[in-house]
């Protein structure tokens, strides 16, 4: 009896080793929080545009019947990472020809017309997000978050926290390659 | 320079560890004792050596070479000092170094100090250890080289984690670390009994003060993270079942259980094989939690930056030494003899009872830790986490009847024990106990029945050992002088258990004063905002920003004052760190017996600091929460009384250990 008893301990070892091993997968990523939108359509929003800029606001309308699919970046002037993120997205949109929609979140006008004008604006259509509903809608868990959204309205892409540094971009420039915005490799 | 020379250290420990890892263990077998005795040297070299690249990491912190990327990774010259040098163990690789630097002291430590354990056993034990040292050597040397350099050198370190950037750091992970790499000097002392076949009662006598140190590191290490996180991360709590915080826990939990299986082992020869398992699996737990905290296998805050293949290395080293010394367990453990009997009413019976509910207590955090990624193997991606409600519900309850059975225990004898003369002389106890909680419940009105329940036993530990201590030196029975004289002549190990055990009792107090009678608020406020709070008024007066050296600060100013009279003035601060860019909360607290203020200041409604916006304020007070660390330091003074005791001291003769039985009350 004794012999067998001695052996559990082994066994039960191997076993949870066995779910170690499987946990390591590198494709694994265990941050990674599945998101309720990927492959549904965007939620329903309708968004006024900033009052002291000459930018169109967003809805969801706008995200349906484009030719190709397009990005919604919700972003504050308030959001420190934002400003290093603004650069990378410019860049998409100058150099790639990415359609770029923005969702101003929590956001005071003033504030962010002035954040865009010493930044510039890289955004097509921005919705003034002051009381954080749509965010709400889109089930952000903070800011900044990027969506890809198919010409169909359909969500195709999530990416949470800025896209800066080389992983992130390459990763996102992945994600606009896999829906067709730009070229592989490009 | 000084880099390649720690670099070169390393490698040469690492062929001292493989000497080491076989000339000894040969040499036992042989019986020669000249290759048994080459142990001391190599042991001797490896701390040395690992001592060399370890003083070169962190001198290359001290100078600021940014051309070794670990340095610039993780410092940055506006650093003070003193972060500049705890840099060195704040990185995977620095602290996988800390971490071999650990296992050389002990090695090293055994080797010397040991002087009273045979040869053979020695020379066994330190090549089991030499192996740890080559898995973890080479490991570090081919996946995780912190003296790589980089070409062309920043001109800066991108800086610190700011959350580390703090006196806890500093302590925390060395004390944590000695504890968990402690124990694999009681694991090597393991694994060599089984490769010799034999345990006895000097081999749980020479294993004990290694198992006690660890374990003190370890108590004190886990309860400084657990301040760290308290005031430093800004969360107003001391515990969350992270992963990483289960991961230590649970070799302390089954430490703890080591503790007290092997004094069985020692008095009365019994649990053999089961002492040899609790220590091989309490290192393997800190294996576990080396594993968990570097491979990104689970999430948590304290995870490293992650790479796949290191993850991989280690779950290497954790097949071969875990399941290698539980494969030469499962054949040699049937063949050890069973030891003294006893009794179902017996010190030995109360001790059995606390392994087993501590080793249960350990599987459920295990189980309770991995589950998530059990859940999402077996359904193919599904996720989940399991959060304090699970471990709350499951471990809590576990802990009452060991908090009961453990005021008993030191009053029972070996063998064989009265249980109603147990009960009898503790019915004053018992009324004190309940009188002591109605009196809490008098004064707190209203909480649950489990934290008055949780009450009740703490004071009924803490009066039976105090009970027990007294009963000892026959306090109030004998004269004064004559009780005095009697608490001299007690052995320290005696002195160390109550105090440790009243500490336990402490510990409870506190934890349950804080989780049950927390009160909180969380407000947005403008300057000039009153808030009433657990009988505190607090005012808030406005934010300013100040500067420190790499890092710029908001910093609130609120005065708290009690019926109508000014007590204190707390600056909470929200700190950012433009070079590692993030932020940090310091949190302000007003410190007391009764209890703590606690004051965080989160985001401003603006960007612009100015007088005028609102802030978001969280306000706690938590009563009783410095019991938490007054009791974990009765822990750690318990333990290190015990380690003084002239018995366990390494080269104490054995005749001593005889007269401990002595000391057992009489029926």
């Amino acid at each position: 009896m004794m012999r067998y008893i001695a052996f559990a301990p082994l066994m039960i070892a191997a076993i949870v080793g066995g779910f170690f091993l499987w946990g390591l997968n590198p494709d694994r990523d265990p941050n990674a929080l599945p998101s309720v939108l990927i492959s549904q359509p965007a939620p329903a929003f309708e968004l006024a545009p900033l009052s002291t800029l000459d930018t169109p606001g967003l809805a969801r309308n706008d995200l349906i019947g484009n030719d190709t699919p397009v990005v919604v970046n919700v972003f504050a002037s308030w959001c420190v990472p934002c400003r290093a993120e603004h650069a990378v997205l410019t860049s998409l949109v100058e150099r790639d020809g990415v359609r770029l929609f923005g969702i101003n979140y929590k956001d005071k006008p003033e504030d962010a017309s002035r954040w865009l004008n010493d930044l510039g604006n890289p955004y097509e259509r921005i919705g003034a997000d002051e009381v954080g509903r749509a965010g709400i809608e889109w089930g952000i868990s903070g800011v900044p978050e990027t969506f890809i959204v198919g010409g169909d309205g359909t969500v195709l892409f999530r990416y949470v926290g800025p896209v800066v540094g080389e992983e992130a971009e390459a990763e996102f420039r992945a994600a606009l390659a896999q829906a067709g915005v730009i070229g592989e490799g490009a | 320079m000084t880099p390649e020379i720690g670099h070169f250290a390393l490698a040469l420990a690492l062929a001292m560890a493989l000497i080491q890892s076989v000339i000894p263990m040969i040499g036992a077998s042989r019986r020669n004792l000249i290759w048994m005795r080459s142990a001391r040297a190599t042991s001797t070299g490896q701390l040395v050596l690992v001592g060399i690249a370890f003083a070169a990491l962190m001198y290359s912190f001290f100078v600021s070479d940014f051309t070794v990327v670990n340095v610039a990774e993780n410092s940055n010259s506006l650093q003070p000092m003193m972060f500049k040098l705890a840099a060195t163990w704040g990185s995977h690789e620095g602290s996988l170094l800390l971490w071999i630097f650990i296992l050389t002291v002990f090695g090293a430590g055994v080797a010397h100090f040991g002087s009273n354990i045979p040869d053979a056993l020695k020379a066994r034990t330190l090549s089991v250890q030499a192996w740890i040292s080559v898995g973890f050597l080479s490991f570090l040397l081919f996946t995780s080289n912190p003296f790589d350099r980089v070409f062309p050198p920043p001109l800066d370190g991108s800086d610190l984690n700011p959350l580390l950037q703090d006196i806890g750091l500093v302590m925390h992970p060395p004390l944590l670390y000695f504890g968990y790499v402690g124990f694999s000097i009681v694991f090597s002392f393991a694994v060599a009994a089984l490769i010799e076949g034999r345990v006895d009662t000097a081999w749980a006598r020479w294993v004990r003060p290694w198992t006690l140190a660890a374990w003190i590191s370890l108590t004190a290490g886990i309860a400084l993270g657990s301040w760290w996180a308290y005031y430093e991360l800004g969360w107003g709590g001391w515990w969350f079942w992270d992963p990483v915080e289960n991961v230590s826990f649970m070799p302390w939990l089954l430490g703890t259980a080591l503790l007290h299986s092997a004094i069985v082992t020692e008095k009365r020869a019994a649990f053999k094989s089961w002492t040899i398992l609790l220590a091989i699996l309490t290192f393997s737990l800190s294996l576990l939690g080396t594993f968990i905290v570097r491979s990104g296998l689970l999430t948590s805050v304290h995870a490293f930056a992650v790479d796949p293949e290191r993850g991989f290395y280690i779950l290497g080293l954790l097949a071969v030494s875990i399941g290698g010394s539980l494969a030469l367990f499962a054949w040699r453990a049937p063949m050890m003899e069973p030891g003294g009997l006893f009794k179902p009413i017996s010190r030995e019976a109360g001790l059995l009872l606390n392994n087993m509910i501590l080793a249960t207590a350990t599987g459920t955090v295990l189980f309770g830790t991995l589950y998530p990624l059990f859940f999402e193997a077996l359904t193919g991606g599904e996720k989940i986490s399991v959060g304090p409600p699970f471990f709350n519900a499951a471990f809590v309850p576990m802990m009452l009847p060991l908090v009961f059975a453990m005021a008993l225990g030191p009053l029972l004898s070996w063998k064989r024990a009265d249980l109603a003369g147990v009960f009898q002389r503790l019915k004053f106890v018992a009324v004190l106990s309940v009188l002591a909680t109605l009196a809490i419940w008098y004064r707190m009105n209203g909480g649950p029945v489990l934290g008055y329940l949780s009450i009740l036993l703490a004071f009924w530990l803490l009066f039976a050992t105090v009970r027990e201590w007294v009963g000892r030196i026959r306090l109030f029975e004998v004269p004064f002088t004559d009780a005095v004289r009697r608490a001299r002549n007690l052995p320290r190990a005696s002195h160390g258990m109550s105090m440790a055990h009243a500490g336990v009792a402490v510990v409870i107090l506190g934890m349950v004063g804080s989780s049950v009678w927390k009160s909180e608020q969380i407000l947005f406020a403008q300057p000039g905002t009153d808030v009433s709070i657990a009988g505190f008024e607090v005012e808030f007066r406005g934010v300013e920003r100040v500067r420190g050296p790499n890092y710029v600060a908001d910093r609130g100013t609120l005065d708290v004052s009690r019926n109508g009279e000014r007590l204190t003035t707390l600056y909470p601060e929200r700190r950012s760190y433009p070079v590692a860019q993030s932020t940090t909360t310091e949190s302000a607290i007003r410190s007391t017996l009764a209890g703590d203020l606690y004051i965080s200041i989160g985001q401003p409604a603006l960007e612009e600091a100015d007088d005028s916006g609102a802030w978001t304020l969280r306000i706690l007070y938590e009563p009783w929460v410095n019991l938490i660390w007054i009791g974990a330091c009765m822990l750690v003074i318990g333990g290190g009384l015990s380690l003084s005791d002239r018995r366990l001291r390494v080269g104490a003769p054995k005749r001593a250990a005889v007269s401990s039985d002595a000391t057992v009350p009489a029926e």
